[in-house]
């Protein structure tokens, strides 16, 4: 009995150190991440981003999957000041409840940038930089390019909001509405929240379509690339020709949309870029190496994307997301 | 009957045996340093499963804590923030919030004659559905008391400390275990989960008992949640999702039988303790993904599984009797 006992322990010991045993150079930089999770494409695509910069470069990166719990993430960080890495890379799941372990990292002399997401604290100092888009100007990128297709002609948008009070819904829609505010010809007809999924936008689609009539509705625009997968999915099963007599144009980049832009369906997408680790990197190279303060917030770039390249970006993106 | 049973000492062998591997990898895994962030970690858990412990080994289950634990560190949130109430007094109310609820739950387990498993799991949901009415966003607490309490420890030689809410974790432990190991309530938590029936025959206050070890669970429920908030510094309506689960692992890690009757403290503290140790060493390595650590868990469990079956005698002499018929 005693003897299977054992037997089992090791086999177990065993399993749990399975694909171990790597060693570590004293003057390579190690940076531990600790991400929200895999919840969504674009988030895997972050992480794996992130391992190829940290390849590139010759960075250490130890990546923890906080399975959307920040309790978790709070473990990893303070896993990572144990374990004395150079630098902490957080991807935050909520806005609050990190000042206590930042503070820790402070105390430790590690600098933390936090990736796509931006925390509430009484003590800006408690993070090195913050990386993440634009929201807004993604929101300005999209209506700008939207001018310039229609021209003087006259166009009725209809817009698919994200969720209700997200902060990344809310900064898409004013960056948008103020470039239509200084372009007269472009309105928006009707603005209805897709939640930021297909199901739901293509829904809320069908009952504009009724509404407001096919031929009325010049341009679609929606607060994610998900969403216009849905409204493109309701405007060809209404007999529309969405990318031709209708124009599109959403945010993030995801490889369906670019799909849909190949096949002529759908006409420009605004990148919400998955590369938030390297512009981190890139600063904290330069702090690491001989102090250089980064600024607090470093925006992403926000790049527009057209019918004409999709083919190569869809064949590019298909496998990282 | 608090000397170590068979399986406890199973579990403390395993947790050291991993831990001495880790640390052959990593040495630096063996320092106080990390030792001290796998209680202050693990404190939200432990407090959960001391609570835990009690109610297996009465033959019972509560599904219902990590939401209890989600709303009780919002309602402290919002209490200090919006209310203005002092952080000790909103930890009262919150733990006598917590214990009444669980009062009310073994009330309605031991009156209604309902199945545990259907009733703390509608306890989960309305404690879940009234942390999110109370709010959706995650709250920060900013007292100064609560930036003390987050950053008071003793310091442990070699860095790293033991702190406030790892303390407290202990003190749980050390409660639970003196009422479970060392009282007459004790004894008859064991007794009813053994066999409900018998223990009433044999004039122990089922009613009662039902009803106290559900408000204990729900007290440490309250507890975990306090300690949660600062360990986090805020409060959040959908923080420990699935918590209650790890909890009960943790528990059934450290021995006890899911049938009741059987089940230790000691055992509980070693079933947390090899989760967080495990959750450490995914974070240290850097390149597994953290649900290895599901993994090892589901395997640990079943590991038990088959040692509760191999030690049972019958069931040996089950597989003889089959072995020899097939001879035969």
């Amino acid at each position: 009995m005693k003897s299977l006992l054992k037997l089992g322990v090791a086999a177990l010991a065993c399993a749990v150190i399975a694909g171990c045993g790597q060693g570590q150079d004293s003057d390579q930089l190690v940076v531990g991440f600790s991400q929200i999770g895999s919840e969504s494409g674009w988030r895997a695509a972050e992480t794996r981003v992130a391992r190829e910069q940290a390849e590139a470069r010759g960075i250490d990166l130890r990546v923890s999957d906080a399975q959307q719990r920040q309790e978790n993430q709070i473990r990893a960080i303070r896993t990572f000041i144990a374990q004395g890495v150079d630098a902490i890379l957080l991807a935050p799941v909520v806005e609050t409840g990190w000042d206590a372990v930042l503070a820790e990292a402070r105390e430790a002399n590690i600098p933390v940038v936090l990736l796509d997401r931006r925390i509430e604290t009484a003590d800006e100092d408690l993070y090195l930089a913050a990386v993440a888009s634009d929201a807004v100007e993604e929101g300005r990128v999209a209506a700008r390019w939207l001018a310039e297709e229609v021209g003087d002609r006259q166009c009725g948008v209809i817009e698919l909001q994200g969720t209700v009070g997200a902060s990344v819904a809310n900064d898409r829609r004013e960056g948008f509405a103020e470039i239509v505010a200084g372009n007269p010809n472009l309105t928006i007809v009707r603005s209805q929240s897709g939640d930021f999924t297909r199901s739901r936008a293509k829904e809320v689609m069908e009952s504009l379509i009724r509404s407001v009539g096919g031929p009325n509705i010049c341009a679609v625009y929606a607060h994610n690339d998900d969403m216009m997968i849905g409204a493109i999915q309701a405007m060809t099963e209404a007999g529309l020709n969405p990318g031709e007599d209708i124009l599109t144009v959403s945010i993030d980049g995801v490889p369906d949309i670019f799909r849909a832009m190949a096949e002529g369906q759908a006409n420009a997408t605004v990148e919400l870029t998955p590369n938030m680790a390297g512009p981190a990197f890139d600063l904290l190279e330069a702090y690491l190496d001989d102090g250089t303060a980064p600024e607090k917030w470093v925006r992403t770039d926000s790049p527009l994307y057209l019918a004409d390249t999709a083919e190569a970006e869809y064949a590019q993106r298909r496998d990282r997301y | 009957m608090i000397g170590l049973r068979a399986p406890t000492m199973v579990t403390i062998g395993l947790f050291v045996l991993m831990y001495a591997v880790f640390a052959l990898q990593f040495p630096y895994m063996a320092t106080p340093r990390v030792a001290g962030n796998l209680l202050t970690d693990s404190a939200y858990l432990g407090i959960l499963a001391v609570g835990m412990t009690m109610v297996i080994v009465a033959g019972g289950i509560d599904l219902s804590v990590g939401a209890v634990m989600a709303f009780s560190s919002l309602l402290i949130a919002i209490a200090i923030g919006n209310w203005g109430l002092h952080p000790l007094a909103a930890f009262a109310v919150a733990l006598t919030l917590g214990a009444g609820f669980g009062a009310l739950v073994g009330a309605a387990i031991h009156y209604l004659e309902a199945p545990p498993f259907i009733v703390t799991l509608t306890a989960m949901f309305l404690a879940r559905g009234a942390a999110l009415v109370l709010s959706q966003d995650s709250v920060p607490v900013q007292h100064p008391l609560y930036a003390q309490m987050a950053s008071w420890s003793v310091p442990l030689p070699g860095g790293g400390g033991l702190t406030l809410i790892a303390v407290i974790m202990i003190a749980a432990f050390v409660l639970g275990g003196l009422i479970l190991h060392r009282t007459r309530f004790g004894s008859q938590v064991y007794a009813v989960g053994g066999d409900a029936r018998a223990a009433l025959l044999m004039g122990a206050p089922v009613g009662r008992v039902t009803i106290l070890i559900y408000a204990f669970s729900g007290f440490m429920a309250a507890l975990a949640g306090v300690v949660f908030s600062i360990y986090t510094g805020a409060g959040y309506a959908l923080s420990g999702v699935g918590v209650e689960l790890e909890a009960i692992a943790a528990v059934v890690i450290g021995g006890a039988l899911l049938t009741g009757g059987s089940g230790g403290m000691i055992g509980s503290f070693f079933g947390v303790m090899i989760q967080g140790l495990i959750l450490t060493y995914i974070t240290f390595e850097g390149s597994l993904t953290s649900w290895w650590a599901k993994i090892v868990i589901g395997l640990m469990i079943l590991l038990f599984l088959v040692l509760r079956a191999a030690g049972d005698s019958r069931w040996l002499n089950r597989l003889r009797a089959l072995s020899s018929g097939a001879r035969r």
